[in-house]
């Protein structure tokens, strides 16, 4: 028996060694570094150099497409129902539309959002997403430009890469369903997700810390601020919590925690890098992006677009980052098309949708208790 | 110098590993030997050179003084002398110094007839600086690297390391390290708290034999390793512990450049439970 219980354990301790080996995807040189402290600080960046090259690759920009024609007639006359673009020269505003389907629809092509028997009509929502997102594409070029994309800027591609629903947004994580009497309770952890790198941090972080707008402007700070404690401080699930944020901030950047942070005091600017800055200002312009623009679309998206609980699909560093510290590293995207470096908001008031789809942030009515089943063609929460 | 009445029987020629006869010979209590020639040479010099740093730098403050190695565009090739070449030459040194002394354990062990445990254990430890300072920084490409020489800037060192991966707690190789760490600890509180209470038994009672010792340990866990046994596993634990230490750190970059707790997907993954 004694024997018998070795060579078993000793066959599984075998198998397991073989499986993490072979499995586990280990790296090897030669690496790529860079530097971004003082020396000797190990604030540095690690990749291999097959990494490098591979991300380089996946993340080029498309090529803009030839300047259009110059001519004098606006778009807003030559066609009925533009209202965001109208101001652009026909030619300029077919040339947009055009790059739009090579950018989010090219399989799909027109069709995608248009009813091509009256290409004027909103039918179709996806028609009146992106009407929203063509506003909400030159509202990050124009506000946020100093603050966050600075010349690169973006426009659809950034984020859809030829795709119309952008590979990474993310829902609310309910966390596991209750199916039986038993409640699972996890305080939200330990569930090994890829929101937070498989680590046990808290999953669901990003409902709080950019779901939402109107937010306490220091919830993320978790570091005392003084030697000593001089009150309770936050609990260390808050820490945890933030932890998870970064967590996602790191694999979304495709960078590690000293891209930002000299981890000898997180908290202190004076010895962060410029790019903290940067992110600070990222994480703002997240939590405006989805208050604004991705949350009164709830109405807008039809059930199967939306997340578990019934809320639309949102973005976070990740969605226009995709693995890079700077998206399509860094191409200045927006250049070719001044037309989304402007801001464009439709009148408040003027609905801009014939079968009851608001664009502007109103108190749309909430998808009326949803049964929390998940509609098949939802892209799934990320696991 | 006063010798112990047994010391003069195991001071013996012969047993050196270079230069014969030449420093065969004891100063004081203390052997010499080629390489307590290369120690000094290397220490003083190694010393010498932090003292320069020292001096170069902002501070005499002991707890700032910090001797970094050079950028990372040095990558494997000399730095100037004031941008990390000083860390280089320390760096020698050191490796200088240790290993001259692990060499110098090694004759004394051939003097006395006994086993090489004591330069082997020493070496294991020389085996995790070495790791740190030159076979880390080799794989990855850059001196710099290495971890810089002072008492807290190494430590920021460590934690920015750390950070590098995200969360280095999930380092299966740390794990080992710490857990062997927690082990030989504990180990040695028992050991010791065992060999303190049979030599200091109460009043009036002899002091305890071995016996005594291993029904302590059998009647509280049910075993007891013995006397030598102790010995054998507090040596494997605590080189286990720096072995796994070397082994955390050069994982980490040169065959691992992501977050460590994406590591664990393989066990995530398994077909037991995918």
């Amino acid at each position: 028996m004694k024997t018998l219980l070795t060579v078993a354990g000793a066959v599984v301790a075998l198998f397991l060694t073989i499986a993490m080996f072979g499995t586990a995807g280990w790296d090897r040189p030669p690496l790529v570094t860079s530097q971004n402290g003082y020396r000797g600080t190990a604030m540095a960046q690690v990749e291999t150099k097959a990494d490098a090259l591979e991300v380089k690759a996946e993340n080029k920009a498309p090529e803009a497409a030839a300047p259009a024609e110059p001519g004098d007639d606006l778009a807003g006359k030559t066609y009925e129902n533009v209202k965001v673009l109208q101001n652009l020269t026909t030619n300029e505003f077919n040339r947009l539309m055009v790059s739009m389907t090579e950018w989010v629809s090219p399989e799909q092509g027109c069709t995608y959002c248009h009813n091509t028997e009256n290409m004027a009509d909103d039918s179709l929502y996806q028609k009146r997403v992106a009407r929203r997102m063509l506003q909400m594409t030159q509202h990050i070029n124009a506000t946020w430009k100093e603050k966050h994309v600075h010349e690169a800027g973006v426009t659809c591609y950034t984020c859809h890469r030829g795709q119309p629903v952008p590979a990474n947004i993310w829902f609310t994580d309910p966390g596991p369903q209750a199916r039986s009497g038993f409640i699972p309770r996890n305080n939200g952890q330990n569930l090994a997700k890829e929101s937070v790198g498989l680590s046990s941090l808290p999953y669901d972080t990003l409902t709080e810390f950019l779901g939402k707008k109107d937010i306490d402007n220091t919830v993320i700070r978790v570091n005392a601020t003084t030697a000593l404690p001089e009150g309770r401080g936050k609990p260390i699930q808050d820490a945890e919590k933030t932890y998870g944020l970064m967590m996602h901030m790191s694999q979304g950047l495709g960078v590690n925690c000293t891209y930002c942070h000299n981890t000898r005091a997180i908290s202190n600017w004076g010895e962060s890098t410029p790019q903290r800055v940067s992110a600070w200002h990222g994480i703002r312009m997240v939590r405006d992006l989805n208050g604004d623009y991705l949350e009164p679309l709830q109405s807008t998206f039809p059930r199967n677009r939306l997340g578990a609980l019934g809320d639309v699909p949102k973005i976070n560093c990740t969605t226009c980052h995709n693995g890079v510290n700077k998206p399509l590293n860094g191409a200045h995207v927006v250049e070719a098309y001044p037309s989304l470096t402007k801001s464009t908001e439709i009148a408040a008031g003027t609905p801009p949708a014939p079968s009851g789809g608001t664009a502007v942030p109103a108190p749309a009515a909430p998808v009326p208790a949803a049964p929390p089943a998940p509609a098949p063609e939802m892209p799934a929460p990320k696991p | 110098m006063a010798m112990l009445s047994f010391e003069k029987k195991y001071r013996v020629r012969g047993g050196t590993l270079v230069g014969g006869d030449l420093f065969d010979f004891w100063v004081g209590p203390f052997y010499v030997g080629f390489f307590g020639v290369t120690t000094i040479f290397f220490s003083v010099l190694g010393t010498a050179l932090i003292l320069y740093g020292a001096a170069i730098g902002p501070t005499w403050n002991i707890w700032q003084i910090n001797i970094a190695p050079p950028d990372l565009k040095y990558g494997l090739a000399l730095a100037p002398l004031k941008e990390g070449g000083l860390w280089q030459l320390i760096t020698f040194c050191a490796i200088g110094a240790f290993c001259s002394w692990a060499l110098r354990e090694v004759e004394i062990c051939r003097k006395l007839g006994i086993g090489y445990h004591v330069p082997f254990a020493f070496s294991v430890a020389i085996f995790a600086y070495v790791s740190l300072v030159v076979i880390r920084p080799f794989l990855m490409g850059a001196w710099g690297h290495g971890f810089p020489y002072g008492i807290l800037s190494h430590l920021d060192w460590v934690s920015n390391t750390g950070y590098q991966y995200l969360h280095f707690h999930y380092n299966p190789a740390h794990m080992l390290g710490v857990s062997f760490f927690f082990t030989t600890t504990f180990a040695l509180s028992l050991h010791g708290s065992l060999i303190l209470s049979s030599t200091n038994p109460p009043k009036g009672e002899v002091v305890k034999t071995p016996e005594h010792e291993d029904t302590f340990f059998r009647d509280t866990i049910g075993y007891s390793i013995g006397t030598l046994g102790i010995h054998r596993l507090g040596l494997f634990l605590a080189l286990s512990a720096g072995f796994w230490s070397a082994v955390c750190i050069i994982i980490s970059g040169p065959f691992w450049t992501k977050g460590w707790p994406e590591w664990w997907g393989w066990w995530l993954n398994l077909p037991v439970w995918r």
